[in-house]
């Protein structure tokens, strides 16, 4: 499935990227295009995730009446860490979620053929053909919330820091989108897509918990090692709080988001050698 | 429920056969179910040991917020109990779906009731749901039975089991309610999330809801978000007792006829709209 096919001329790297660029820009005007023909639905979906995102912050703010610290973390840490994995669960919902929801439903229907026809490498068209602009509304209002809390707790993070924040929550993105194209692929014939969007929901639920909360064990060992959803915020938010332990943690985000991303593809070239089409 | 013009000797055995019918159907949807109950105990977990976390740095506190760590962990395992018996899955999207496609058309010409017709689809759903979900469930039950408390006598049981009934009446009014919206607007999934959000907050889904301020929990009790789960879950752990147990009884009786009535009114003043459009 890829772009260097003997019908399609080798190109050399730098134009490539720029017809991909070309190829983004184009799908990001049709995305445009397509929210625009209902707008109330797409403010209301707005307001949908700033409710549930609130809903999580009345969680927080409900248990530290009741606690001073939940293991090491404050209050306000633990908001901060609430706003980090919004961001990165918006942008990823921005970028990539409708379109790994949508994988099956293009095998289901058989329009998959199509773009597997497309001269494009055919996963970068199927992860990134639609992109939802409402998340990026959402992502916005998780930056206000991590901006108070940082604000809360003194913290005065310099250019370098900041930018080593956006790495690392550009990582988690990657992780998220990494599993759940894995999910998506692997679930290609049992699974419905309305049970996978609803499993990965799950999955959300735990990335924005404290990591320390977790003692040693099974649950702590999967959801680092397995599904590193205990990395994905806790790692970016210890960096800006100054809460890491050691570096290798950092270390351990970068390899897990590597490792993620190579099991995907192994999974998607699998599935895609499978792949015969629906009956039409 | 009218049965004015209904062939004598079936009116009731129709409903079994629907129920049939449902069942038959949802058995196709098994592995999604697993697969939901499975991924469904991720956050619980993640919850209770998050509460854990929160009694273990409180270690010279016995009960934090009037809850023993037991009582805590009880209540999410029993609130994931009762979710299972009693949550709306698919019945709502299915019925705005069938008003939008204009399914609906047949069930004014059949002797046949949609609510109570829906209603029976919807208990097939959990009869299925609950089959498949029981045993992830029994697992976490039997990994957390330490912490699992039993209800206080044989009276406490009966009254949670009745009120387990009334929260799965209420569900399924509220959902049906909300799905008949589709007569009105096109796409009903927004205002579904947004009333979903409430529920799961004063719900009490997140938390038990007497952990909060007691004016915000009194401002709660007047709304039927507690008697969506909070309710039979707080009467199981036995916090409800005496009085307050027949009064919140009573209350959950009321608002399920309430609902009730909404959705009657709902659908004739949407059957109205249905046929002036359709017509």
């Amino acid at each position: 499935m890829d772009a260097t096919s003997p019908a399609s001329p080798p190109v050399a790297a730098p134009g490539r990227l720029r017809r991909y660029a070309t190829v983004y820009a184009a799908l990001w005007r049709n995305s445009i295009v397509r929210e625009m023909g209902f707008k109330t639905n797409f403010l209301l979906w707005i307001v949908v995730e700033l409710l549930w995102f609130a809903l999580q912050l009345c969680f927080v703010a409900v248990i530290y009446q009741h606690t001073e610290r939940i293991a090491t973390w404050s209050k306000w840490e633990v908001v901060l860490l609430m706003g980090a994995s919004q961001f990165i669960q918006q942008v990823f919902t921005a970028l990539f979620f409708t379109n790994c929801s949508n994988l099956s439903e293009l095998v289901r229907t058989g329009r998959l053929d199509f773009l597997l026809l497309l001269p494009v490498n055919t996963r970068f068209v199927i992860s990134l053909r639609h992109v939802d602009l409402g998340a990026f509304v959402n992502a916005a209002s998780a930056v206000a919330v991590m901006v108070y809390a940082a604000g809360r707790l003194g913290l005065r993070p310099g250019v370098v820091e900041l930018a080593a924040f956006g790495a690392l929550c550009a990582a988690g993105v990657l992780i998220h989108y990494s599993l759940m194209f894995l999910l998506a692929t692997v679930s290609f014939w049992t699974v419905r897509a309305q049970s996978i969007i609803w499993g990965y929901h799950n999955l959300f639920n735990v990335a924005r918990l404290p990591d320390a909360a977790f003692r040693p064990g099974m649950f702590k060992a999967t959801f680092t090692f397995v599904l590193p959803m205990l990395l994905v915020a806790n790692v970016p938010v210890k960096l800006l709080a100054d809460k890491l332990d050691a570096g290798w943690e950092v270390l351990l985000l970068l390899g897990m988001t590597a490792v993620c991303f190579a099991v995907s593809e192994w999974g998607w070239r699998r599935s895609v050698r499978h792949y015969t089409s629906a009956s039409s | 429920m009218d049965g004015g013009n209904e062939r004598p000797g079936t009116p009731v055995s129709k409903y079994w056969h629907v129920i049939g019918i449902g069942i038959q159907n949802t058995l196709v949807y098994r592995v999604n179910f697993l697969f939901r109950a499975c991924f469904g105990l991720i956050p619980l977990m993640a919850t209770i040991y998050l509460w854990r976390a929160v009694f273990r740095s409180n270690p010279d506190q016995a009960s934090v917020a009037g809850y023993t760590l037991a009582a805590m962990t009880s209540y999410y395992l029993v609130a994931t109990l009762v979710d299972m018996l009693t949550a709306v899955a698919e019945d709502d999207w299915q019925i705005a779906a069938d008003i939008k496609d204009g399914n609906i058309s047949q069930f004014l010409l059949k002797p046949m009731d949609y609510l109570t017709y829906r209603l029976c689809l919807f208990a097939a759903g959990r009869i299925i749901y609950t089959s498949v979900a029981l045993a992830p469930v029994a697992v976490l039950l039997l990994v957390q039975r330490e912490f699992l408390l039993l209800p206080a006598d044989g009276l406490t049981a009966a009254v949670f089991a009745v009120s387990v009934v009334l929260t799965a009446l209420l569900q399924f009014f509220v959902s049906y309610t909300m799905a008949l919206l589709a007569f009105w607007v096109l796409e009903v999934s927004t205002f579904i999330f947004i009333l979903f959000a409430f529920e799961y907050l004063a719900g009490g889904h997140l938390f038990p809801l007497d952990i909060l301020p007691p004016p915000l929990l009194a401002a709660l009790n007047f709304t039927p978000f507690p008697y969506q789960l909070y309710f039979p879950v707080s009467v199981y752990l036995g916090r409800v007792t005496g009085a307050e147990l027949w009064q919140g009884l009573a209350i959950q009786a009321g608002w399920v006829i309430a609902g009730y009535a909404l959705a009657r009114w709902v659908w004739s003043r949407g059957i109205r709209r249905y046929s002036a459009v359709g017509g």
